[in-house]
C-alpha cells in the first residue's frame, strides 16, 4: 500500500458519487485517472485488505432483525459450542472475548421474530445461556479508520 | 416498513459489492430490468431514507494493522446514557457506540462501546483518555479483548435476485457490527 491507496481509502470510507460515472467523478478528488483508481480498487481488493466495496446496509429498514448476543461458555467445551453457534447461517460474527460471558456474536435474521426462535435454538442446542442485548439506541456508527 | 419487490431486487443486486466499471451503476440496472438513470435514483432514495447507511469501502481492520479490539461497556445511570453516549460516541477512537440492555445481577452494563487500536497497549491508553476525556471517573466499566475471531461476514438475508439462485441466500453485509 502506497499514499495514493491510503487516500483513496479514507476518501471511500466517507461514501461514494451515486453518479452516471462515479468513479471518473470521486477520481478528480483524488487527483488520478479513472483507470488508475478501478485497478487500485481491484488490486486492494484483491489482497484483502478491504473486504468489500459496496453498501452498508440498515438491516431493520430491510425488514430482518439483528441483535448482538453473548453466552458463557465453559472453557472445554468452548470449540464445540464455538461451533454449534457457528454453523446456524443467521449468526454473521463471532468472538471469544476476554470475560465471564465469554462468546459474543451478531445475529441477523430475516425478520424480526425469527431473533427470539433462533436464540432458542441456539441455548437448547448448547445448554448454555443466552443473554441477547439487543440495540436501544446508537449514538455512533462510524466503522472507520483513519489511515 | 418493507421494501418493494424492485427495492429488494436491487439491494440483492449490490450486496456483493459494486461493479469495478465506468458505469457500474448501469451495469447492475441491466441485471434487474432498470435503467441506469433509474437505478442511480433508487440507489439514493435508499441512501436518503437510511436503507442503505453507507456507499464505500469496508477495510478488513486486521489487515490493516489495528490487531487489537476491544468492547468496553459501562454502567451508566439511566439518566445520564443520552449525554454520556452522544459524548462517547463522538470520540475519534471508538468506531461503535450503542445502548443496550442490562441483565441483573450478570450484566449490569447499558453501554457498548468499540475501540479499535494497534495494539493492546494503545487501546487500554485510548480508553483512559476516554475516561478523562468524557469525566466516567466514577462510571464503572469493564474491557473486553477479542481473543479469536470465528466469523466476519454478512449473514444470510434476502434471497438473491434470480441469476444467483442456484447458490441459495445471499449474504447481506449490515451495519452496526460490535
Amino acid at each position: 500500500m502506497d499514499a495514493r491507496d491510503i487516500a483513496i481509502i479514507n476518501y471511500l470510507q466517507g461514501g461514494f458519487p451515486v453518479t452516471d460515472r462515479p468513479y471518473a467523478e470521486a477520481a478528480i478528488t483524488l487527483g488520478i485517472t479513472e483507470r488508475e483508481l478501478i485497478e487500485r480498487l481491484e488490486n486492494l481488493l484483491e489482497k484483502g485488505v478491504l473486504s468489500r466495496f459496496g453498501p452498508m446496509y440498515h438491516a431493520e429498514r430491510l425488514g430482518g432483525g439483528l441483535t448482538l448476543a453473548a453466552l458463557h461458555v465453559p472453557d472445554e467445551g468452548f470449540d464445540r459450542v464455538a461451533e454449534q453457534v457457528n454453523g446456524f447461517p443467521e449468526v454473521a460474527h463471532n468472538y471469544q472475548r476476554e470475560h465471564h460471558l465469554n462468546m459474543w456474536f451478531v445475529l441477523a435474521t430475516e425478520t424480526p421474530a425469527r431473533i427470539d426462535e433462533v436464540l432458542a435454538e441456539i441455548e437448547r442446542k448448547t445448554g448454555c445461556r443466552v443473554y441477547n442485548v439487543p440495540k436501544i439506541e446508537e449514538f455512533f456508527v462510524g466503522l472507520r479508520f483513519e489511515l | 416498513m418493507g421494501l418493494t419487490a424492485r427495492d429488494q431486487q436491487l439491494v440483492a443486486a449490490i450486496q456483493c459489492g459494486l461493479p469495478l466499471v465506468s458505469h457500474p451503476y448501469a451495469e447492475i440496472g441491466a441485471r434487474i430490468g432498470l435503467s441506469e438513470s433509474e437505478t442511480i435514483e433508487r440507489i439514493q432514495a435508499l441512501l436518503t431514507d437510511g436503507t442503505i447507511k453507507r456507499l464505500g469501502v469496508v477495510v478488513r481492520h486486521h489487515e490493516l494493522g489495528y490487531r487489537a479490539n476491544a468492547m468496553a461497556v459501562w454502567d451508566i445511570p439511566d439518566d445520564q446514557v443520552d449525554k454520556l453516549g452522544r459524548r462517547i460516541g463522538a470520540v475519534d477512537f471508538v468506531t461503535l457506540c450503542y445502548r443496550r440492555p442490562r441483565h441483573l445481577p450478570d450484566w449490569p452494563y447499558n453501554l457498548f462501546s468499540m475501540i479499535h487500536g494497534q495494539s493492546r497497549d494503545a487501546v487500554l491508553r485510548n480508553i483512559e483518555h476516554l475516561i478523562e476525556q468524557c469525566g466516567l471517573g466514577d462510571i464503572p466499566h469493564e474491557v473486553l479483548f477479542s481473543r479469536r475471531r470465528f466469523k466476519q461476514c454478512g449473514a444470510h438475508y434476502i434471497d438473491s435476485p434470480p441469476r444467483q439462485a442456484a447458490t441459495g441466500g445471499a449474504r447481506i453485509p449490515v451495519g452496526g457490527q460490535p
